[in-house]
């Protein structure tokens, strides 16, 4: 029977299966975070038990640490509580921290170190505490987040109770116009067929567009399937893949590596085989993606207009338009380019990686940004921040007069401090757009890198298909 | 966790679509290393006001909401982030069953082993229980997960979904850890084949 890269993955890991249960599926890697974290200890604690695999077991801190700067102790007493039980629990346990005292230097948001180290690899169960988990998928990996009571399970037995869920292909073809990136794929995708469209399902990204991107760039494309509604999302291992683990840390070496490649190379989906669903994009058409609303799935091109609810024939959608925009304060059929903003946020696990960095340093390039903006630029990851430093990205976006910070999720989440003031606009290159998500009254605009320097510069949502050199 | 049994109770009528995680528990609230007090929290930015004062609009800031275990919700509820304080605000509020045309996977989970259950109804008895409640906020419906059913207050009896495995449970109190830590051999066994 030809199966699918998922299929495959899942059928290698089932450890039991009784009937009318669900399975009991192995997990290879689970990468832990200082927030939901604490109580999965606390329950160890109160049963008596270890961790089962404190090697397959991997922690950092990234969403309550400030990114202003590395000083500890940290100012916020609740924060600095969390962070300190991590390194508690961590030590208690056995699990190696990529924390802010410990093994500092490779710190980052979990989402960005796992592929970094080279500990997220093609054909493993990942899990973490944390919805956007569905990153690691990039690399051919079955990748979701789980929340607190999971994460006690993988920590208790490595292994996980799942239902099998359904398979949707996501099929993108055509070829990415200039100033259009992967952002806009995954953007446009989740405008297309709403936030709710892959609730069941795990998505195989596949097509000319997908397959001619960087892992980056698949990673940015991951990241977000769970806005699609998919708890995973993944992509066919290729060349592309080999290349970047190939060196890392954590990556086989000498005739391991031979050898794991040639399983790998097992893994993409078979000819025949078939999807409980399939969605579909043509990337020749697609413009800079912005969203204009309170959800990912209210997004069009940058070029569009806000929609107008009158246009709407479901009630509840129509409603659900007017309290967006009511929230947004934006007019049903403004432009959106044009639309003045007051911060600029570059980051988060679905853009912060060097690539993206890259991106934004190109537009700032010998530009000032916009004196009535706020740009930050938050590194992914302690490395990603060294390697941009290193190729003086740093002083691009500092002479510009945007602010360059520590690596954490820092404004995706607005935990630490860095948030939005009520009724500000923003354009934000994470990944979530709902009410208050960027600091209480905050109304976000998501976009690509290149969209969010190019806003950055002007002071308003901008193509940035216009200032490309 | 505790057995969950049949109950009765007086709805909450929340007719908002894509209630997020976010709403459900904004993320400053998220700096706990513990699971207690987080009801105090449940829907803070639309509950409360800047000044923390009760927004007299908000339907949870009404009295008689008080005491009602039934959240009756928009359309796909529970999107957004994998944070179980979501649920635990809402059995920490005193909600044990929320009702939709649908749940967002990780919520859903995380509901399920928290004893707060997550009744998928069809598009029409859904706009029917907000129509009722419209016309009387103070509607009640009967729960009984043994048989599965909704007992509306006309006696009509609405069927609901939920895996066996699920079901049972919640209807013992199974701890489902403790399940998987009892397949050690197993477990043990398929990591020495994987080596
Ligand atoms: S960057 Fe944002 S979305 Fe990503 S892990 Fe951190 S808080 Fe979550």
């Amino acid at each position: 029977m030809p199966q699918t890269l998922f299929e495959k993955i899942w059928n290698a890991h089932v450890v039991a299966q009784d009937a009318d249960s669900p399975a009991v599926l192995y997990i290879d890697l689970h990468l832990v975070h200082e927030v939901t974290s604490p109580q999965a200890f606390e329950g160890l604690r109160n049963r008596g038990i270890k961790v089962r695999r404190p090697d397959r077991t991997y922690a950092t801190m990234d969403h309550g640490i400030p990114t202003h700067s590395r000083d500890i102790p940290i100012a916020d007493a609740l924060a600095a509580k969390q962070i300190a039980q991590l390194e508690t629990n961590t030590a208690e346990f056995g699990i190696t921290l990529y924390g802010l005292r410990q093994n500092a230097e490779k710190q980052g948001i979990v989402h960005v170190i796992g592929p970094e180290l080279g500990l997220t690899r093609p054909g493993m169960t990942i899990v973490c505490g944390d919805s956007h988990t569905s990153t690691h998928g990039a690399f051919g990996a079955l990748s979701f987040g789980i929340g607190t009571s999971e994460v006690e399970m993988v920590l208790s037995t490595q292994c996980l109770l799942q239902r099998k869920p359904g398979t949707a292909q996501v099929r993108v073809d055509g070829k990415l116009q200039k100033g259009v990136v992967a952002k806009d794929i995954i953007l446009a995708i989740i405008a297309k067929y709403g936030i709710g469209a892959g609730t069941g399902y795990v998505f195989e990204y596949t097509g000319e567009a997908i397959r001619i991107l960087n892992m980056e760039e698949r990673m940015t494309v991951c990241n977000m399937s769970i806005e699609g509604g998919a708890r995973a999302g993944m992509i066919a291992p290729d060349d592309t893949t080999f290349e970047y683990i190939a060196g890392r840390e954590f990556a086989p070496k000498g005739a391991n590596w031979d050898k794991a490649v040639s399983e790998w190379r097992k893994l993409p989906t078979d000819d025949g085989a078939t999807f409980d669903a399939t969605f579909s994009l043509d990337a020749d058409t697609l413009e800079p993606m912005i969203t204009y609303g309170t959800n990912p799935g209210m997004g069009t091109g940058v070029t569009g207009r806000v929609p107008d609810p009158a246009q709407l024939a479901d009630l509840s959608q129509r409603n659900a338009l007017i309290k967006a925009l009511g929230y947004m304060n934006l007019k049903p059929n403004q432009p959106l380019l044009g639309q003045a903003i007051d911060v600029v946020f570059i980051g988060s696990c679905t853009n912060s990686r060097i690539s993206d960095l890259r991106d934004a340093a190109a537009v700032m390039k010998g530009r000032r940004v916009n004196p009535n903006v706020r740009v930050m630029i938050v590194p992914g990851s302690a490395q990603v921040k060294r390697e941009a430093e290193a190729e003086g990205l740093d002083r691009v976006f500092s002479e510009a007069g945007a602010e360059w910070r520590e690596a954490g999720c820092s404004m995706c989440i607005a935990m630490n401090g860095d948030q939005l003031q009520p009724g500000q606009y923003a354009i934000s290159t994470s990944n979530r757009n709902f009410e208050g998500r960027q600091g209480k009254g905050g109304r976000t605009f998501l976009a690509s890198p290149l969209t969010a320097a190019a806003s950055a510069i002007t002071g308003v949502v901008t193509d940035v298909r216009t200032m490309l050199r | 966790m505790e057995k969950y049994t049949a109950y009765n109770s007086k709805i909450v009528a929340l007719p908002n679509e894509n209630v997020d995680t976010d709403q459900i528990i904004p993320a400053r609230f998220l700096k706990v290393t513990d699971k207690i007090g987080l009801g105090d929290n449940l829907f803070s930015d639309w509950r409360y006001n800047a000044d923390g004062n009760p927004k007299p609009d908000f339907i949870l800031n009404h009295g008689e909401m008080k005491g009602r275990a039934i959240l009756l919700a928009g359309d796909n509820f529970g999107s957004g982030s994998s944070r179980e304080h979501a649920p635990w605000a809402l059995t920490g509020y005193g909600f044990r069953a929320v009702i939709s045309t649908s749940f967002a996977d990780i919520f859903r989970n995380n509901s399920l082993k928290n004893g707060l259950l997550p009744i998928i109804v069809d598009k029409d008895t859904h706009a029917q229980l907000f129509s009722l409640c419209e016309e009387d906020p103070d509607t009640a419906l009967a729960i009984d997960l043994t048989a599965q059913t909704l007992t509306l207050p006309d006696g009509r009896k609405v069927q609901f979904p939920i895996d066996g495995f699920s079901k049972t449970c919640l209807l013992n109190g199974i701890d489902e850890i403790g399940y998987v830590l009892h397949m050690d051999e197993k477990i043990t066994a398929f990591e020495s084949q994987d080596a």
